[in-house]
């Protein structure tokens, strides 16, 4: 089977993000930079299938110099091959622009199915999957729970608002992993030393091709709306403060 | 010239889904600024009658497309006719949900279009007659002002966060042509959660339980609040690893992102990646005995105790406050 897995380097969630003065972005100074954690469900699904059914591994970031660390996590836990699409004419992309780059680099390779996060912990768009898909011609599953792999098609396991839907498709198709489909692996220290010498593939935009002009963009980055101080609710023991709590929850705040 | 507003409605058995009445009042706002029209992309297998709603919504045009190969919704057949519509019709903007199915179609769409979008969207205005669309980033740490490019330009709007009001319009039908290819997707079954609890992402009241439950016995009593504020009950990821709830109940960065009216956290720290699920709810009560606890920093309530003894005294005043 050859198997993708495309990857996104992002802040670690207990990162605090903190607004450029000027609104053009955040600043990047303090944070630490990780694997996007739905990646490492994607991964780790790669990683499975192949383990089960042979095959090949390929993982692919669009990134900054930095992400190539991300590709070298995904080695490490056991992918075979990476491709680093690095180039400054990516600052700026928006989902679009970098599916489009993934498409490109995948369209050159053998691919029975490729996985994605659900979305980015970062920018959350939770388009890059769906607009691969588009690329590519071929189906998307996003927000997959469960998956298994029947020859020439896989049946996934889909939640919606107040339903499971149980979707089978013909492959090659892009899958979009989310919490609940594994529990990723920790890279070995021996898997580690071997990622070191596995090969990756750098690109740059000219290489593969493609357009690099966001049709999204984000003019300004704004902090979230202050909320006013919090009240802590007084009485001298829990029935008293139970029922003051519904009272401003009544009369207050108008919630109930 | 690309005019008016469109949206994409989402209808489950037979029925307008909220988000679509939210997305018809959001448009129709839009679209009186310019003095233009809203049109509606309804998509399914027997869905005509629910056009006349969505024209008490303040839908001028309803574009409806019935076919049986539309219905239950597969992404590749309902991507290429939205797409059809759109381009035969060429709004300046175009809406969709950010439910489930919105998120999976508008990707879709918006690259057939090749045009951008902007996702979960809490805000939408015009400047100069160009769509501007707040939405967070970073999980809510921040937010971002896009503008797109291209067009149409695309959005989803986040569910609950926009008032549906009525407004009514003609909502006349055009019927449109909707031959769709052999599909590569089948939908083999559909399970319904029985418990008939509203989505976390579509409740108005959510009452939340972490660590601090002690294990899933705990939940009772969430259960029982829950029920009188007919609310929906989700958790912490501590509770969700420690097999105390479902997957699908977790709020947060890595679990499902709310904004209800009401958000009740009960024994629930506050870590910053819960923080990032629910800090857009409208009010916030934490239940906690450590005053310490970072959950007070986005609290309008708070109380300090312990939440076994006060949640049940509280289901107890809301009971009589509901009657
Ligand atoms: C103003 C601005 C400046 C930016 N500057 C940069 C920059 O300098 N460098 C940069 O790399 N990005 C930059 N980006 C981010 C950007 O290009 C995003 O990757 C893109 O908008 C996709 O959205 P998302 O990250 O929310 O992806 P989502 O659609 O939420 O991601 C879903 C999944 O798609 C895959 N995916 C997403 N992005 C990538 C990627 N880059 N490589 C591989 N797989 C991916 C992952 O599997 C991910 O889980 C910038 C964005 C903006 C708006
Ligand atoms: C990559 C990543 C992603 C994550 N994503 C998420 C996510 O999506 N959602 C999420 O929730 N977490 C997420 N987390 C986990 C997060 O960091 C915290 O570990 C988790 O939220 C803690 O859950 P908790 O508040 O229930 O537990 P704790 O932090 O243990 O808090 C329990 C609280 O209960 C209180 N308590 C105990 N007994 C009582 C009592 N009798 N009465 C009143 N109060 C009591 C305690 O004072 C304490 O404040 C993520 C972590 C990582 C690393």
């Amino acid at each position: 089977m050859n198997i993708i897995a495309c990857v996104k380097q992002v802040p670690d969630t207990e990162a605090q993000i903190k607004v450029k003065a000027d609104g053009s972005g955040i600043e990047e100074g303090q944070i630490k930079w990780v694997m996007n954690p739905y990646d490492e469900f994607g991964v780790e699904e790669a990683l499975k299938l192949k383990e089960k059914n042979g095959g090949d591994v390929t993982v692919i970031s669009v990134g900054p110099a930095r992400a190539m660390e991300t590709i070298r996590t995904a080695l490490a836990m056991g992918a075979d091959k990476g491709v680093h699409i690095c180039d400054p004419a990516f600052d700026g992309a928006d989902a679009y622009v970098v599916a489009n780059a993934l498409a490109a680099v995948i369209k050159t390779l053998p691919h029975d199915i490729i996985f994605c996060g659900q979305r980015a912990i970062d920018d959350d768009a939770g388009q890059v999957g769906a607009m691969l898909a588009e690329a590519l011609g071929v189906p998307q599953l996003t927000l997959v729970t469960k998956l298994e792999f029947a020859g020439s098609s896989v049946k996934v396991i889909r939640p919606i608002e107040g339903a499971q839907l149980s979707i089978e498709t013909a492959l090659p198709c892009v899958v979009t992993a989310q919490k609940g489909l594994n529990e990723p692996r920790y890279a070995s220290l021996p898997g580690i030393m071997k990622a070191k010498k596995k090969p990756v593939d750098v690109k740059d935009a000219a290489a593969i091709g493609v357009a690099t002009d966001a049709k999204a963009k984000v003019a300004k980055t704004i902090p979230p709306p202050a909320r006013p101080p919090g009240k802590i609710v007084c009485g001298d023991d829990p029935a008293q403060k139970a029922a003051e709590l519904g009272r401003l929850l009544r009369e207050e705040a108008k919630v109930i | 010239m690309a005019k008016g507003v469109m949206i994409v409605a989402e209808q489950r058995e037979g029925a307008l889904r909220k988000i679509s009445l939210e997305l018809a009042s959001t448009a129709r706002k839009l679209a009186d600024q310019t003095g233009d029209e809203v049109s509606a992309v309804l998509l399914g297998s027997g869905v005509e009658g629910m056009a006349a709603e969505l024209g008490k919504y303040g839908v001028d045009k309803v574009f409806v497309g019935d076919n049986a190969a539309l219905e239950p919704y597969v992404t590749e057949a309902h991507a290429e006719v939205t797409a059809k519509v759109i381009k035969d019709n060429d709004p300046a903007i175009v809406l969709f949900g950010a439910s489930v199915q919105g998120k999976d179609l508008s990707a879709r769409v918006a690259a057939k279009l090749a045009t951008g979008l902007a996702t979960d969207c809490t805000d939408v205005k015009l400047d100069g007659g160009k769509l501007v669309a707040t939405r967070p980033m970073y999980a809510g740490k921040c937010f971002g002002e896009v503008v797109i490019n291209a067009a149409p330009q695309v959005a989803s709007l986040r569910p609950n966060v926009f008032p549906a009001a009525e407004n009514a319009k003609a909502g006349a039908v055009t019927k449109v042509d909707v031959a769709v290819g052999e599909q590569k997707s089948k939908v083999l079954e559909v399970q319904k959660d029985t418990s008939g609890k509203v989505d976390l992402t579509e409740a108005n009241v959510i009452v939340s339980g972490g660590r601090g439950m002690k294990g899933p016995e705990g939940y009772a009593i969430l259960e029982e609040l829950a029920e009188v504020l007919k609310g929906t009950v989700g958790a912490s990821r501590a509770a969700v690893d420690a097999g105390w709830r479902p997957q699908k109940d977790q709020v947060g960065q890595t679990g499902k992102v709310v904004s209800p009216n009401l958000y009740v956290a009960c024994g629930i720290s506050g870590a910053i990646q819960h923080l990032a699920g629910m800090s857009s709810s409208k009010c916030i009560v934490a239940i906690n005995k450590d005053a310490e606890a970072p959950i007070f920093t986005k609290a309008d309530y708070g109380v300090v105790d312990d939440l076994f003894k006060v949640v049940p005294e509280l289901t107890a005043v809301c009971k009589k406050l509901v009657a």
